[in-house]
């Protein structure tokens, strides 16, 4: 941790002293406060019921005249009763240097990738910061070095991950956890480096007339853990979290024809327990212009599936999701997204609605409702979180 | 008189058959209006063609009919494309819960456009359906088949008259779009001026026919002693009293740009 701490600083560091040197600073960002309100009373012992969050993430960037930049993006969130949500993290400080034309990142950076609307599962570079949202889209920082060449048969990326960032998970007072709390504090890994043992990634896409395709390999520590049963120093039960080595290959594939964008997302693991697969596909069909109106509807299906079955660290291990975008096409942006899974082995049901609105030039409001419905105990987490429907309020501020 | 019989006997005889020989070969062509109209739009493509590359700034400004006004501040980067339409990546700077979003776009001369959003937040590249022409670009008066890249492959034409518009002397052609399907035009009427081939007034009609949108273009200005360049469009919608209005600056040409500046690396670095 030391060592990361000083490089962090050194990179910082060397990044503001050439900055000051040069014209062109930009410093933007976002702040936002939030409340998340429950409808039931919590179900596990020091929960509380609802929360109160101040959230602050600015973002500096300088570009030189080469085209090479420099990007700090810190991030902070205070929340009024979940000790673990309140956390600090460096989302992103990195260099990028173009070359030509290669271009190569160095630092902490963030990376995404895939198609699909609901389920991300090849997005595995970064490590999820699931106490943000239990979507799994928000992303803690990741220490790398990656190379990208781009060429006339596609774009080649070769990446070099240093240090292993550990998933968040709510605390006790937190919701949307299971009864036993995860135990953060001591996390186990298969490789006797543990969190210094180094990840490598290489990744292919390719753009063609109709498709967007994407191949990747990925031999390190996996970002998802198993959630091993313990007991902390008082004979308190907890989980902790055990990060396997891992070989893994993957794809992502988008077709576009007319208004249907098909996508498929196929991965394959090989760790020391076992060798699965998992996938997720689907549709989005926009209808363009509802009722001669300027909205647009589209309409999302995809199915998920995961090899384990039942023994998936997941939820949707055979699920279908169904999704509804309505985008206003009005200068507020106003948008709407409501989405619905169903567990075709009926453990359970998600069912969440989300909207955003512009308020003012810099103000933007977001709103989402979610429910859990007819969770079965087979589904350990969404049976955990069944009463922990609720209403995220949340209002950002950019500058 | 008799003379006067014997001329025309004689054109009747050898001028006119002639003419209808020469008809025949080709050598000779009555264009037809459509023709015509064709070859007005090859000669004002053909105008604007080498410019290689070009960049702008762009400022968007939406008035609903009440006069509120929203703006939203674009760039902009275009690459020329031999034997296809150009690439294009437009960026946005404001409203600031959207800057560093980035749209890639790459004209087809035929079939459909493929076009990218990249979304800052998630840091993903999203395909868009490339069909998507009527839909409304930003929540603007412009939908997305009205700000791409106007290749001449996407119409077909007919000349209809020529008309003095604002003191200029002006060819009036219409335009019918070739993906009929997509497109959110029955045609559209376009004014363009004799003199240098530029393009003054389009009145779209939607696919009832009805007048829908007018835009007119001003503040023509001649770039690198060769490529001339509005400083103003202003989109009206007649249906709803809406307008935009898109007003540009810092127009530059040949910067050396390269479709390595239009892949989605290029499209995640947008700034």
């Amino acid at each position: 941790m030391k060592k990361i701490s000083i490089a962090i600083l050194s990179l910082l560091s060397i990044g503001l002293l050439l900055a000051t040197s040069a014209s062109a600073h930009e410093l933007n960002g976002h702040a936002s406060v939030e409340a998340r309100l429950f409808f039931n009373e919590p179900l596990y012992q020091d929960q509380e019921w609802n929360n109160g969050s101040i959230e602050f993430a600015p973002e500096y960037y300088h570009e030189w005249e080469s085209g090479s930049s420099f990007t700090f993006v810190p991030f902070l969130r205070l929340d009024s009763s979940d000790s673990e949500r309140t956390h600090f993290d460096i989302r992103e400080l990195n260099f990028l240097l173009l070359g030509d034309p290669w271009e190569l990142r160095l630092g902490i950076g963030k990376v995404f990738w895939g198609v699909t609307e609901f389920v991300h599962l090849i997005d595995i570079i970064n490590q999820t910061d699931l106490v943000e949202d239990i979507r799994g889209e928000d992303k803690l920082g990741q220490p790398m070095a990656q190379l990208s060449i781009p060429s006339d048969w596609g774009v080649f990326d070769f990446f070099i991950l240093p240090f292993f960032r550990e998933r968040t998970f709510p605390g006790r007072e937190g919701r949307l956890r299971a009864e036993v709390v995860v135990d953060t504090g001591t996390p186990l890994y298969e490789s006797s480096a543990a969190e210094n043992h180094v990840d490598f990634a290489l990744r292919y896409t390719h753009i063609f007339d109709f498709a967007d395709l994407g191949i990747y390999y990925f031999k390190g520590t996996g970002r998802d853990p198993i959630l091993i049963p313990s007991a902390d120093a008082n004979g308190q039960p907890i989980l902790l979290p055990f990060y396997q080595l891992m070989d893994q290959v993957g794809l992502d594939l988008q077709l576009v024809t007319g208004n249907w964008l098909w996508k498929l997302e196929v991965l394959y693991q090989e760790n020391t327990m076992e060798n699965f697969y998992a996938a997720t596909g689907g549709f989005e069909y926009t209808f363009i212009g509802i009722n001669g109106s300027s909205m647009d509807l589209g309409l999302i299906a995809e199915f998920v599936y995961d090899d384990r079955k039942d023994d998936a660290a997941t939820s949707f291990e055979n699920d279908l999701l169904w999704g509804f975008r309505l985008a206003v096409n009005d200068t507020a942006s106003t948008e709407l997204l409501l989405g619905l899974s169903y567990d075709l082995n009926k453990k359970g049901n998600v069912l969440q609605l989300e909207a955003s609105r512009r308020l003012r030039d810099d103000v933007k409001i977001f709103v989402e409702g979610w429910a859990f419905l007819n969770t079965e105990p087979d589904d350990y987490y969404l049976d955990s979180i069944r009463d922990d429907d609720f209403i995220r309020l949340r209002i950002f501020y950019y500058f | 008189m008799p003379k006067n019989i014997l001329l025309h006997n004689a054109l009747r005889l050898t001028v006119i058959p002639l003419l209808f020989i020469l008809f025949q070969a080709g050598i000779i062509r009555a264009e037809s209006a459509e023709e015509k109209g064709l070859a007005i739009a090859i000669e004002a493509d053909r105008r604007d063609s080498g410019y290689e590359d070009s960049t702008a700034a762009m400022l968007m400004i939406l008035r609903n009919r009440h006069g509120q006004e929203s703006r939203r501040e674009l760039r902009y980067r275009t690459l020329e494309v031999k034997n296809d339409g150009d690439m294009s990546l437009t960026i946005f700077d404001s409203p600031k819960d959207v800057k560093g979003t980035a749209f890639l776009n790459y004209t087809h001369k035929i079939g459909d456009d493929d076009q990218w959003l990249y979304l800052p937040a998630l840091k993903s590249v999203k395909r868009i359906s490339s069909s998507n022409k009527s839909g409304s670009f930003m929540g603007s008066e412009f939908a997305y088949e009205d700000i791409a890249s106007q290749e001449v492959e996407k119409y077909t034409y007919k000349w209809l008259r020529d008309e003095i518009f604002d003191n200029r002397e002006c060819f009036v052609l219409e335009r019918y779009p070739v993906d009929m399907k997509n497109s959110g035009y029955s045609r559209q009427v376009v004014w363009i001026g004799k003199d240098e081939f530029r393009i003054w007034q389009v009145e779209y009609y939607d696919r009832k026919n009805t007048h829908l949108k007018t835009l007119t273009f001003s503040g023509y200005r001649k770039h690198n002693d060769s490529f001339w360049r509005p400083d103003r469009m202003f989109m009206i919608n007649h249906q709803t009293g809406k307008n935009t209005e898109l007003q540009f600056s810092d127009y530059r040409f040949k910067v050396g740009l390269s479709p390595d500046d239009f892949n989605k690396n290029s499209l995640k670095r947008a700034k």
